[in-house]
């Protein structure tokens, strides 16, 4: 099958003052794809995706994003672009409801799509019992689910989903991959980043990284069976120890 | 246009789901107003003034009694011990003392000039300030009634320093002024915070990731902070005429028009501080600094802005409150007309595009 690129990194890179947060990623990223973005506290994660959204400039390097570059044509990439951010970032105070219309009309939906939208993830997310109350009040998964609905309003191509089902019990992730699958299958690319190693498995592809940089990158299964690992953990674990003994080194 | 409607009711939301806050929105400045105006009343009014009278002649005595009716200085409630003054000021026993030393009488016949004692107790800088005013006023008015008609007064001077209007009427003067500063600083506040703590609670970050423009924000942000801070004015207004009978001569309707230019030009500066600043303490910080100092001391408020030194009265062309001091003053004590004041309202619209113009450069569409 031909794959089409829908996000490629080229050198990708960050510094916060002296201290390089993201150094010099490259990757690619195929339509309809599930990347998952592995990496310990502090690796680059977020910093990352944040480039990847147009809400952080990077220092050097570049990349695209459904066809836009990074560092010009933010305003493109939004528009095709959801994102849900690591911590939860809709407004508490507002009700559920509240909540969709207002960034249905940020991504300009007109009243009939937007009405139709909210409908239709409603009813997909199970929201329905949830959508008159606020935000702030609503257990986490759900909160979560909220969240990935108003990333979702405007049916965009790429989701960045930054730690989607942090904090959340394993009953509740499992629906919420299950989402994830079903809206692959329809064509979204989603590029995701975990701490949970059972989360990697579900990924097409993963990266690791580790300390700003991408230390390696491929199918879950074949990283396992390359390092000669028990498993996914077991393989994470070993690398992260093997750079860090380098590191040392140094 | 759709979203900025979006953004502007999303802000009402806010505001309308968070009672308490909005309580404290229309509570604080009619608060201020009663404080600080009843302040500004006050010192006009019965200051405690002990005398000593050395000359004890009808003239002394007649000068002494004019001080007791006028409305402004009480007698001591006991004898005090005028030996010690200092004493005296700090037991809180009387304010001011004014001294009348032997040859008063003698010397107001023959037209000769004479010195009166007067000491005041400085730790209330204002109403030393007020107690010198009145007692010149005081005593020159007791000169003109005593000396023949066509008669130069001899000059019985205690103060050239005159910072109050001249019928002695401050309240008059003062409660216009006074609610422009305290509009100013409200309205500031109001939206100094609404952007701050949007980056504050992270959800900036999410709004960002649409493809929203800053200007969308900016002004979706303001709107509906004018209805609320017009609101607020319209209360203090109301609450300053009847509380301290303000005359309001002029047109209402022309200060409900120039109020809403005021108070948008006032949010406009608080939206150019919140787009600056990364948290909500910073921001009500600047907005204090920036707004009530300048608003107090560069509006004419106070101190006339001709007076200053050339730097200051600069400055002062960029303080908003300079524009609507002149403007409410007008209305309401002499009725001014749209054509006087037109020059003031535009101004106050040069600056409103000014701010939001800068916080548009400024406010970024990124973050960290
Ligand atoms: N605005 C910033 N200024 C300075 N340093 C920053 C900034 N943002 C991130 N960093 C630093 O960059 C590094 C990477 O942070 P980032 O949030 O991207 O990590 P992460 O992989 O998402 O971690 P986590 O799993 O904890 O979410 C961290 O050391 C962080 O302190
Ligand atoms: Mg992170």
């Amino acid at each position: 099958m031909t794959e089409r690129v829908v996000v490629d990194l080229d050198h990708l890179t960050r510094r916060f003052g002296s201290f390089t947060a993201v150094d010099q990623i490259s990757l690619e990223v195929y339509e309809g794809e599930i990347f998952g973005f592995l990496g310990a506290n502090g690796a680059g994660k977020t910093t990352a995706i944040r480039m990847l959204c147009g809400l952080l400039l990077p220092t050097s390097g570049g990349g695209h994003v459904a066809g836009f570059d990074v560092l010009t044509q933010s305003e493109q990439i939004k528009k095709s672009i959801g994102y849900m951010s690591q911590k939860f970032s809709l407004y508490v105070d507002l009700s559920a409801r509240q909540n969709l219309e207002f960034y249905g009309a940020a991504y300009n939906l007109d009243r009939r799509t937007l009405a139709d939208q909210i409908a239709a993830l409603t009813q997909r997310l199970s929201l329905g019992e949830f959508i008159d109350r606020p935000a702030g009040s609503l257990p986490v998964g759900w909160r979560q689910r909220l969240a990935l609905a108003a990333a979702l309003l405007h049916k965009p191509r790429i989701l960045f989903l930054d730690e989607p089902t942090g904090g959340v019990d394993p009953v509740f992730r499992r629906t919420f991959w299950g989402l994830l699958y079903q809206l692959a299958e329809e064509g979204v690319t989603i590029f995701v980043t975990t701490h949970y190693m059972d989360e990697a498995e579900y990924c097409n592809r993963i990266s690791i990284m580790h300390a700003g940089r991408i230390i390696e990158m491929g199918r879950p299964f074949d990283l396992v069976r390359d390092h000669g690992a028990a498993n996914l953990e077991d393989m994470f674990i070993n690398l992260i120890r093997a750079q860090e003994t380098t590191g040392a080194t140094h | 246009m759709q979203r900025i409607k979006f953004i502007a009711r999303k802000e009402l939301y806010h505001i309308l789901r968070d009672p308490r806050s909005l309580m404290i929105v229309f509570a604080m400045p009619v608060m201020m107003t009663f404080l600080y105006g009843y302040a500004i009343n006050m010192d006009i009014e019965h200051v405690t003034l002990a005398v000593v009278d050395q000359d004890k002649t009808a003239d002394s005595r007649d000068l002494v009694s004019r001080f007791y009716n006028s409305g402004y200085f009480d007698r001591p409630a006991v004898a005090p011990d005028l030996s010690d003054i200092e004493q005296l000021f700090r037991s809180g026993r009387a304010a001011a003392v004014l001294i009348v030393r032997p040859g008063f009488g003698s010397a107001l016949t023959r037209h000769e000039k004479f010195d009166l004692g007067l000491v005041i107790d400085g730790a209330d800088a204002s109403l030393g300030a007020a107690v010198q005013a009145y007692t010149t006023a005081l005593v020159n008015q007791y000169q003109i009634d005593k000396l023949p008609i066509g008669t130069h007064p001899p000059g019985v001077f205690i103060s050239r320093q005159v910072l109050y209007n001249p019928d002695l009427k401050s309240s008059h003067f003062f409660v216009p002024g006074l609610l422009g500063v305290i509009l100013m600083t409200i309205s500031a506040l109001l939206t100094s915070i609404t952007i701050a703590r949007e980056k504050e609670t992270g959800t900036l970050e999410q709004l960002l990731t649409t493809p929203v423009t800053a200007r969308e924000i900016l002004i979706g942000k303001l709107l509906p902070y004018v209805v609320i801070a017009f609101l607020d004015g319209a209360l203090i207004v109301t609450f300053a005429t009847l509380m301290f009978d303000v005359p309001f001569v002029g047109s209402h309707l022309l200060l409900v028009l120039f109020g809403f230019i005021y108070v948008a030009t006032a949010l406009s500066l608080g939206i150019l501080i919140s787009s600056v600043t990364k948290t909500q303490q910073v921001a009500m910080m600047l907005a204090q600094t920036t707004t009530l100092l300048p608003a107090v001391m560069l509006s004419g408020f106070i101190f006339a802005i001709r007076n200053m030194p050339v730097p200051l009265q600069a400055i002062s062309y960029i303080v908003p409150a300079r524009y609507f001091v002149r403007i409410i003053r007008g209305i309401m004590l002499k009725g001014a007309s749209i054509e006087v004041l037109a020059a003031q309202a535009a101004a106050l619209v040069g600056l409103m595009v000014l701010f939001m113009f800068l916080a548009a450069r400024k406010f970024s569409t990124r973050i960290g």
